[in-house]
């Protein structure tokens, strides 16, 4: 684990413990991400991806530890809440677009109700992250009426229209058919080219080996491993991990 | 049959202009009361869902209160208890009201608020059934609580629940009928005066009764275009009438 320790870090967890009833599903989780890195988390299911990454956002709360982002401290003070999650964007394995709204609405309405943007200048910002996702035609459509990577697409530029400055992602390929993964991964490539801070759970490995500065792997609530990718995929150091790259691989 | 709603009644009047007079109270009192219920539910139907332990009791109170008292008392209530329990002016003054609207009034409260607690829990039920993945996303995107329910949520579970609210649109119209208990003069009770009148009881009721289902259609059709109107682009068609299956498309009623 001789990866870089991150200077500035923009999100920092300290031993993050996190129950689900009696179910221990984060244990003792550090984590330090500096301003633009890219963050792989792995790890077989059930092992507190989702949990850990939800956590930053407190879409789930966790229990013992800090949690700092951006140097808010999460706690249950509700206006850090908001402020932390007007800085954070999430992009999740379903999409979660709002099926009533049409794409532009659906991009509009969170600067529009949270950030207080006029209409005028969010559907501005709109128009210019659905033409970075390259969807600015769809504009006009309801999610319903889109593929499901275009429906993808759509969330992270809905993400975006926030102007975070991390982004999370939940698994955002894991619900599309093998056609419609690389145009997803693509716009997330070019979203890292760009700089922004990302930590990913995903099982695309050759995303990770081009994006990441470095990966996590998680098993059974424990961060088990921390390295850079190269590092990771070549000579993963613990069985557990060797085991699941074996099995993701094939 | 219906010969008798034209002949004149001891006012001057036909005994038909008795019978649309009942029917302009009883419409009055089914929509003033609906946009009543529609408003009060849907507030209480969220408050039912609030993280807030607070709000969500004081929710389920006012709906297992106003939905488990049979509507005939809570007329009652609202008609001869109200009066003696607030301030003698206060009380006084509601007794003094002239003839219609002393009844009517009353009668618009009791439907009202009963109606609202019964669209209340359709609400709640419409609200549950979201996916979770709405009030996430909602969330993560820095969108509060009344926001997220204001913008996102409630219009998605008030599509959902357009069946079961048709059968509430239906419910409190039927339901007016009983205000004819504390001298309201609506439908109901302008067919008993017929009757009463000119002894020809069938005449005057099946008058009634016709004027009800014709009703019940065009609260039926209404619904079916207000789903229409709000479908999704994009989503399935489903659901539709299948609820209501007496009431299907091409069925006669
Ligand atoms: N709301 C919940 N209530 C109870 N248990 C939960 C809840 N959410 C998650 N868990 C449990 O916590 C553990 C970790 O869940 P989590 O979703 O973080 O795993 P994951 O690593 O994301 O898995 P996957 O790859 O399947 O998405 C699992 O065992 C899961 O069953
Ligand atoms: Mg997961």
């Amino acid at each position: 684990m001789n990866s870089p320790v991150p200077t500035d870090p923009v999100i920092r967890l300290t031993e993050v413990n996190k129950h689900y009833g009696n179910f221990h599903a984060l244990r003792d989780v550090s984590l330090e991400v500096a301003k633009g890195e890219k963050i792989i988390i792995c790890g077989p299911s059930g092992s507190g991806k989702s949990t850990l990454i939800r956590c930053i956002n407190r879409i789930e709360r966790h229990d013992s530890g800090e949690i700092l982002v951006d140097g808010h401290r999460l706690t249950g003070d509700t206006k850090d809440v908001a402020a932390i999650r007007r800085e954070v964007g999430m992009v999740f394995q379903s999409f979660n677009l709002f099926p009533h709204m049409t794409i532009l609405e659906n991009c509009t309405i969170a600067p529009r109700k949270s950030r207080g943007l006029g209409k005028a200048e969010a559907e501005e910002r709109a128009m210019h992250y659905l033409t970075k996702v390259r969807i600015p035609d769809q504009a006009g459509k309801y999610p319903g009426q889109l593929s499901g990577g275009q429906q993808q697409r759509v969330a992270i530029a809905r993400a975006l229209c926030m102007q975070p400055r991390v982004m999370l992602f939940d698994e955002p390929t894991s619900a599309l058919d093998p056609e419609m993964v690389k145009e997803v991964l693509d716009t997330m490539v070019e979203l890292a080219e760009e700089g922004m801070t990302m930590l990913c759970v995903t099982h695309e490995m050759g995303f990770a080996r081009q994006v990441a500065d470095r990966v996590i792997f998680m098993d059974r609530g424990e961060k088990i491993e921390e390295a850079a990718p190269g590092a990771f995929f070549t000579n993963p150091q613990s069985p557990r991990a060797r085991e699941f790259l074996q099995q993701v691989i094939h | 049959m219906f010969d008798v709603l034209f002949q004149p009644a001891i006012d001057g009047q036909l005994y038909i202009q008795w019978l649309l007079s009942g029917l302009m109270w009883t419409l009055l009192l089914a929509v003033g009361g609906w946009w009543i219920a529609f408003a009060i539910g849907v507030l209480v139907g969220v408050g039912r869902t609030s993280r807030n332990r607070a709000v969500a009791l004081a929710a389920r109170l006012y709906v297992e209160v106003f939905r488990n008292i049979p509507v005939l008392v809570q007329m009652f209530l609202w008609y001869f208890v109200l009066p003696e329990l607030l301030p003698t002016g206060l009380g006084d003054r509601i007794k003094q009201m002239p003839p219609p609207w002393g009844a009517f009034f009353p009668a618009l409260a009791c439907l009202g608020l009963y109606t609202a607690a019964r669209i209340a829990e359709q609400v709640r039920a419409g609200i549950e059934a979201l996916p979770a993945g709405q009030d996430e996303a909602a969330a993560a995107l820095g969108l509060s609580p009344w926001a997220a329910r204001r913008h996102i949520i409630v219009p998605q579970a008030l599509r959902l629940i357009v069946p079961s609210l048709t059968s509430e649109v239906m419910g409190i119209y039927k339901n007016t009928s009983v205000a004819l208990t504390i001298g309201l003069l609506e439908l109901t009770a302008q067919a008993r005066q017929i009757s009463e009148a000119t002894f020809q009881t069938f005449g005057a009721f099946a008058a009634a009764t016709i004027i009800y289902l014709l009703l019940a259609l065009v609260a039926y059709r209404l619904m079916l275009w207000i789903d229409r109107r709000f479908q999704i682009p994009g989503s399935a068609p489903a659901r539709k009438a299948r609820r209501l299956p007496i009431l299907r498309r091409g069925g006669a009623l």
